[in-house]
């Protein structure tokens, strides 16, 4: 057992691409969820509106870099108010149903085969990134210390990551101590109040959607940078349900719970895989109860695990409150 | 068997009515005066490698072409092809006449509503249990679709493992599934109804039961698609142009038995009504001296039985897999809605337009896509009606 690889490995993890992805789509989430009780079960749609919006513009039209991030970011919007509109004044089981049923539409029809010259169907595309490692200060070489040695291109992906990460957060903590957070707030404990002191509470939700929406689809920006291709079955609805239990895990309704909760979850995800594969290969764990293949699935099993735990026993995460939360309602 | 070259090539293999055709010569030109040619082996393919990405012309060689061989398409000779950087294109010449056989339009419509009918059917036995618990309980029980998976995954063991006949799996597996739903609410559920845990908290835990059950499966049952050993080799009887087997038709006789007889429960005998009073309104059932845990019990026993029945249709039908329950999870949801969640022939109803407009959207659109347009349908309906055909006109806002 190779216990310094597994801790290295670990400590990648705490900062690495996938917690980049998953804080940026459960700050999203936070946005919708925690902080206005919206239960948007489509947040996978989100980001692949905004990796597709990237991919399409840049490999298949052939516009610049910088213009294939405006159309996503306009396609998040878009998929937002699309979104918001049946299902704004639903119920938050309705909600839940129609916003996962209008992601997998979503994830459907860019898969699908027919529009492959347009889509790059089930393989999806790739070769739209250049514009962005075009941009890369860093000259060729490996930068860091101790086990965060990365070359350039990885560097300037954490880089940007983690710079839209700390801009993202940074949003949400100034828009929630505002009267405009407030009033969300308000919308998440006590609709009907709201809306009898004369906020349009509608409009309210629709604007929450749309940040949090934009936010979330940063993530999927990094997705789709940090991978260098967009792919459909990346964006199902394992990847919102992923968030969630990011969210919830750090502590719904705080600024910095979805950034802890996805460095926690990824922490813990590395260290399983890596302790179950070595365990298999050194023969601790026998072929017969798992075999390397199959580590990948126990982290889904962990996951849904995790998520039925902490709705049970800490709704509020690592960090929440637990009066925050729109649990109780329906 | 011919080496893969590197980089960028143009190929083929050319074959007619299925026989390949060796010696016919091929000619290739593209930028820059390139040119290259090749002729067919002996199983018909032919390779020519190619400089670089771009567009190149084909010229199949027609003279070269055997007697009485001739091409389907002739004048899509010379043909023009784009190729990509590392790619290896191929380019199919058509020969002989065009042996597939087209149906009319009518013969595949009623084809497509029998199929739809049978699918229907099957998603009505998972989306009465689903609707029951909702009006029961409250519950938007995200985990259903794993009870169905689940009724699959225990018939495949009692027919393949264990070697019973399939008629006799089936039987078990209801029995199995049923025990299955009232230990879910007993371990799960009902301790956290005792605790007044919330509608949309208990929504989520069944979110994460899905994940956890569903991968569970993966570990166990593993990633490929299998069927069962009796249901293999069927040949459709008909009549006319449906392609349905005898043992199709046997799924939708037990379908509709299973259903009739549920509904005479509900409607004719005491714990029935008493059932949908629950289902209606629980607060006032309980006052008027229902036993409303006891309802719930036969609820979550009833819905699990019938989710495991359709877990064994389903799995007949189109094959076993690990998220099978799961893929037929949000049309569950859409028949329920569509039907009206709470009222158990509103979900009946809603699964039978469902699954026909599920099969018969493929006349249109593609058939990856048919699921599309059962998930438009569920958002139309909570635009247009939202309390779906038979439910009460009640605020879902």
């Amino acid at each position: 057992m190779d216990w310094a690889n597994i801790i290295d490995n670990a400590l990648r993890a705490f900062i690495g691409l996938d917690t980049i992805i998953y804080a940026l789509a459960a700050i999203g989430l936070n946005v919708h969820f925690g902080y206005t009780g919206l239960l948007n079960f489509g947040q996978a749609a989100f980001l692949a509106v905004a990796a597709y919006g990237l991919a399409i513009s840049v490999s298949i039209s052939g516009l610049p870099f910088g213009v294939g991030i405006i159309f996503g970011l306009i396609g998040a919007v878009v998929m937002a108010v699309l979104l918001g509109i049946p299902t704004l004044r639903l119920r938050a089981d309705y909600l839940a149903i129609v916003t996962i049923a209008a992601a997998e539409i979503f994830r459907l029809i860019v898969r699908s085969a027919s529009l492959r010259d347009q889509t790059g169907g089930s393989n999806g595309l790739s070769a739209f990134s250049s514009g962005f490692y075009d941009l890369n200060p860093f000259s060729k070489g490996s930068y860091g210390f101790g086990p965060f040695v990365y070359n350039e291109r990885d560097s300037w992906v954490l880089l940007v990551g983690w710079v839209l990460i700390v801009l993202a957060s940074t949003v949400v903590w100034l828009l929630m101590r505002s009267p405009w957070g407030r009033v969300i707030k308000a919308v998440r404990e006590d609709e009907d109040a709201v809306r009898s002191l004369g906020k349009n509470v509608y409009s309210y939700k629709m604007q929450s959607l749309i940040i949090g929406g934009v936010l979330g689809s940063l993530g999927g920006f990094m997705l789709a940078l940090g991978k260098g291709s967009v792919q459909p079955d990346l964006y199902g609805t394992e990847l919102t349900f992923f968030a969630y239990t990011v969210l919830l895990l750090g502590g719904a309704a705080r600024v910095l719970g979805p950034v802890i909760g996805a460095a926690l979850f990824w922490v813990v995800l590395s260290l399983t895989d890596n302790i179950l594969n070595q365990a298999i290969s050194a023969g601790y764990v026998s072929t017969s109860i798992m075999t390397s293949n199959q580590v990948g699935q126990i982290r889904f099993i962990l996951v849904g695990l995790a998520l039925m735990l902490l709705m049970i026993f800490r709704p509020q995460g690592i960090f929440g409150d637990r009066k925050e939360l729109a649990l109780d309602g329906r | 068997m011919p080496a893969q070259a590197d980089g960028e090539t143009v190929q083929g293999v050319l074959r007619n009515e299925g026989t390949p055709v060796p010696g016919v010569n091929f000619t290739l030109t593209g930028a820059g005066g390139f040119s290259g040619q090749a002729t067919s082996d002996a199983t018909g393919k032919w390779v020519i490698s190619v400089p670089g990405p771009g567009q190149y012309k084909v010229t199949l060689d027609a003279k070269t072409l055997p007697d009485k061989v001739t091409l389907r398409f002739p004048e899509r000779n010379p043909f023009t092809t784009t190729v990509n950087s590392d790619q290896t294109k191929s380019v199919i010449f058509a020969l002989g006449k065009d042996t597939r056989v087209t149906e009319s339009n009518a013969d595949q419509a009623l084809n497509r509503f029998a199929q739809g009918l049978r699918f229907g059917l099957l998603i009505a036995l998972a989306a009465v249990g689903l609707s029951l618990i909702f009006g029961t309980t409250g519950l938007t029980n995200f985990a259903h679709g794993e009870l169905v998976t689940f009724g699959a995954l225990v018939a495949f063991f009692f027919n393949s493992k264990l070697g019973w006949p399939l008629l006799v799996a089936a039987v078990l597996t209801v029995v199995v599934c049923g025990a299955a739903g009232y230990l879910q609410d007993k371990i799960l559920w009902d301790p956290l109804r005792r605790r007044g845990t919330g509608l949309i908290a208990m929504m989520i835990i069944s979110i994460g039961l899905s994940i956890f059950l569903r991968y569970l499966f993966l570990f166990f049952f593993g990633g490929t698609t299998k069927s069962y050993p009796d249901a293999q080799g069927a040949t459709s009887i008909g009549p006319g142009s449906i392609t349905l087997t005898a043992l199709d038709y046997l799924s939708m006789a037990i379908s509709i038995v299973v259903l009739l007889g549920f509904a005479y429960f509900l409607l004719r005998t005491r714990t029935g009504k008493a059932t949908r009073a629950v289902a209606d309104n629980p607060a006032l059932s309980s006052a008027s001296g229902i036993n409303v845990d006891q309802v719930i019990r036969i609820v979550w026993i009833a819905g699990g039985a019938l989710a495991g029945l359709a877990g064994v249709l389903l799995g007949i039908a189109q094959q076993i897999n690990y998220q099978m329950g799961f893929q037929i999870l949000l049309l569950i949801f859409a028949s329920v809605t569509l039907g009206g969640l709470g009222t158990a022939f509103g979900a009946l109803v809603g699964s039978l337009v469902v699954g026909i407009v599920v099969e018969m959207s493929t006349l249109f659109i593609p058939a990856e896509l048919k699921y599309v347009g059962a998930l438009a349908i569920l958002i139309v309906i909570l635009l247009v009606r939202p309390q779906g055909i038979l439910g009460r006109a009640q605020r879902v806002g």
